[in-house]
């Protein structure tokens, strides 16, 4: 994955936008920062999405945090192999480890979220 | 020594026939059919059966394995674990207060029932607040109680309030209350301090608010002095505020949550004023809230008309019972016993030595390891690991970890989450400046070892890391037979 292509939110999330199809993940840092996975609870498919609301958790031994969409719209697919073993998310966040894909509004931009440049520097000055 | 003897599972020591008692043969006679006949077991259970030596080695030796305030400095941030004397275990088991039935008549526990009235009243003063209900069985219960209260005026009043705000720093039971009492939980942020960042809270607070929740002194060990400011943000908007009251061992005899704004509140009896806690249980979680919340407490509450106590549960406003009977009786009643020998003045001595006891601690840690939040704390503070972490693969986890081989109990870990690698100590008063120069020197030797060697801590111990995602995801919760 050329993280290039890539847009990120202050709460860690990943996006990247092909067409009118969103997918979204979590960083590296967002890992590192859970440490162990235990659950992920993700959307159902045709379920709608809000930008900036929770679409569901992810449950590490440390803590529970939810996870947020970028764009709205609504489910078209769902990593379900997570739901039964989340090490995807750990080992490979920006590839295997994708969580949902939606099916963005019409109109619907990224250019609000971070490129990969800005999102380092607001890790390495604290998280 | 090692006393590891008898301590396998009761099932595997189990030998056939083997008996710690004898019991007599039944003298009632056995009538048949008691019972339906689905509801009889073709063969008894597979009870262990033990000797007598086998079972007190394999119970003490367990014990012994137990760390514990009694045992080791246990300096367990969030958690208040102060010494808990031992002459309360003697006024708790007195026969007047141990052999009580919850069924007797109020007549025939005049005591029990003005103990708990006077506690009652206790802690409605130490609160700065009206009215009190001792029901709730600890901190989480309470917080959920007084949520229900404040959802019963709201509804009382008419008022369709939906939504509960709550400072990003906050113990995570405070959004579980939340959604639990059925309003949508909204998290505030923090600012750079670590304080409520106002601006945050205006732009989310509304006529949907029902409840600000609030934990002053804060997560991060810090006095939120912005509290009288928030207070009538809330109040100008007809919400409430509630105060998580786990850190009421910085501010006992000080100040009082309703002399700066507070609403309601929940005490845990357990810590502040010690009841024997850790390792679950039990707690005691009484709320204090203002008069015209205490029409929706929790039935019963104990009344006194000048000549005899009772138990009133002629309300017609309550929310119903939270707790069976009256609450954890045991538990208020060492807290009465602390509260009643320690005096006014002996509670906010208690607060000055804890959080003298903190910033001591404090001086000495933060050249040890970083400190992000300020130079000055009241009971507790946050320290991080996070460039021990960048610079060395040292983690929080690590250095909790090591410690046990030190005899000391781990810190809270990763907990506030606004805190990198958070380590949160809190000594408590109950410990001596020699106590807190030997954590300190042990955990200045910690953070000196090589990362690999703290990757493998504790190296002294029967278990070293147990398996938390396993444990997490496949928990074993009872005996499945013999291996294999």
């Amino acid at each position: 994955m050329d993280l290039k292509k890539l847009r990120f939110a202050p709460t860690h999330e990943w996006a990247l936008m092909e067409g009118d199809t969103c997918t979204v993940g979590i960083t590296q840092f967002a890992v590192e920062q859970l440490t162990d996975v235990v659950y992920i609870e993700l959307p159902d498919v045709g379920d709608n999405v809000f930008a900036g609301d929770s679409f569901g958790e992810i449950e590490s031994v440390k803590a529970v945090s939810d996870l947020y969409s970028p764009v709205n719209g609504e489910v078209i697919a769902i990593n379900t192999a997570l739901v039964n073993d989340p090490t995807p998310v750990s080992k490979d966040p920006y590839g295997k480890g994708w969580m949902i894909k939606i099916k963005a509004e019409p109109g619907s931009k990224l250019d609000k979220m971070m490129t990969q440049e800005q999102y380092e520097k607001q890790i390495s000055s604290g998280g | 020594m090692p006393s590891n003897q008898s301590t396998d599972l009761l099932f595997e020591l189990s030998q056939p026939e083997r008996r710690c008692h004898l019991l007599p043969e039944s003298d009632v006679p056995v009538k048949d059919k008691l019972l339906p006949a689905g509801a009889v077991a073709d063969a008894p259970p597979p009870l262990p059966e033990v000797g007598e030596i086998d079972l007190i080695r394999h119970f003490v030796n367990l014990s012994a394995r137990n760390m514990s305030i009694d045992t080791n400095f246990y300096p367990l941030g969030s958690c208040t674990m102060k010494y808990n004397p031992k002459r309360h275990e003697r006024m708790a088991a007195l026969g007047g207060m141990a052999n009580l039935h919850p069924l007797q008549s109020d007549a025939s526990c005049q005591g029990m029932l003005r103990m708990l009235f006077e506690m009652q009243t206790i802690l409605a003063e130490i609160a700065g607040l009206d009215a009190v209900s001792l029901q709730p069985a600890a901190g989480a219960q309470g917080e959920l109680t007084a949520l229900l209260v404040a959802a019963a005026s709201f509804r009382d009043k008419g008022e369709k309030r939906t939504r509960v705000l709550i400072p990003d720093s906050a113990h995570g039971t405070n959004p579980a209350s939340a959604a639990i009492a059925g309003f949508d939980a909204v998290t505030v942020k923090s600012n750079a301090r670590g304080f409520v960042d106002l601006d945050d809270l205006k732009a989310k607070l509304d006529e949907r608010t029902a409840v600000f929740m609030i934990t002053n002194p804060n997560t991060l060990g810090l006095f939120d002095a912005q509290i009288t400011d928030i207070t009538r943000m809330l109040h100008d908007k007809g919400g409430l505020v509630y105060l998580d009251g786990a850190n009421m061992n910085a501010i006992l005899g000080i100040t009082r949550p309703g002399d700066f704004g507070a609403d309601m509140m929940h005490y845990n009896v357990h810590k502040t004023f010690t009841g024997p806690h850790g390792a679950g249980g039990p707690g005691s979680g009484p709320i204090a809230v203002r008069s015209f919340l205490a029409p929706f407490l929790p039935a019963p509450v104990v009344t006194h008309d000048g000549n005899s106590y009772r138990l009133d549960y002629d309300r017609p406003k309550t929310i119903g019972r939270v707790r069976s009977f009256f609450g954890n009786v045991g538990i208020l009643l060492r807290g009465y016993c602390y509260i009643r020998t320690l005096g006014a003045r002996g509670l906010r001595e208690v607060s000055e030595i804890a959080v003298l006891n903190a910033n001591y601690l404090l001086a000495l840690v933060k050249n040890i390891c970083e400190v992000p939040h300020g130079d000055r704390c009241m009971h507790e503070f946050v320290a991080s690991a996070r460039t021990l972490k960048r610079t060395r693969k040292i983690s929080a986890m690590d250095i909790g970890k090591r410690l046990l081989d030190f005899g000391y109990h781990a810190p809270t870990v990763y907990f506030p989450l606004v805190v990198p690698e958070a380590i949160m100590v809190e000594p408590t008063e109950t410990e001596s400046k020699e106590t807190l120069d030997a954590f300190a020197r042990a955990l200045q030797g910690i953070v000196g070892e090589e990362a690999d060697f703290l990757h493998n801590a504790p190296h002294t111990l029967g278990i070293s890391r147990p398996d938390d995602v396993k444990a997490a995801k496949e928990p074993v919760l009872r005996w499945k037979g013999p291996k294999g």
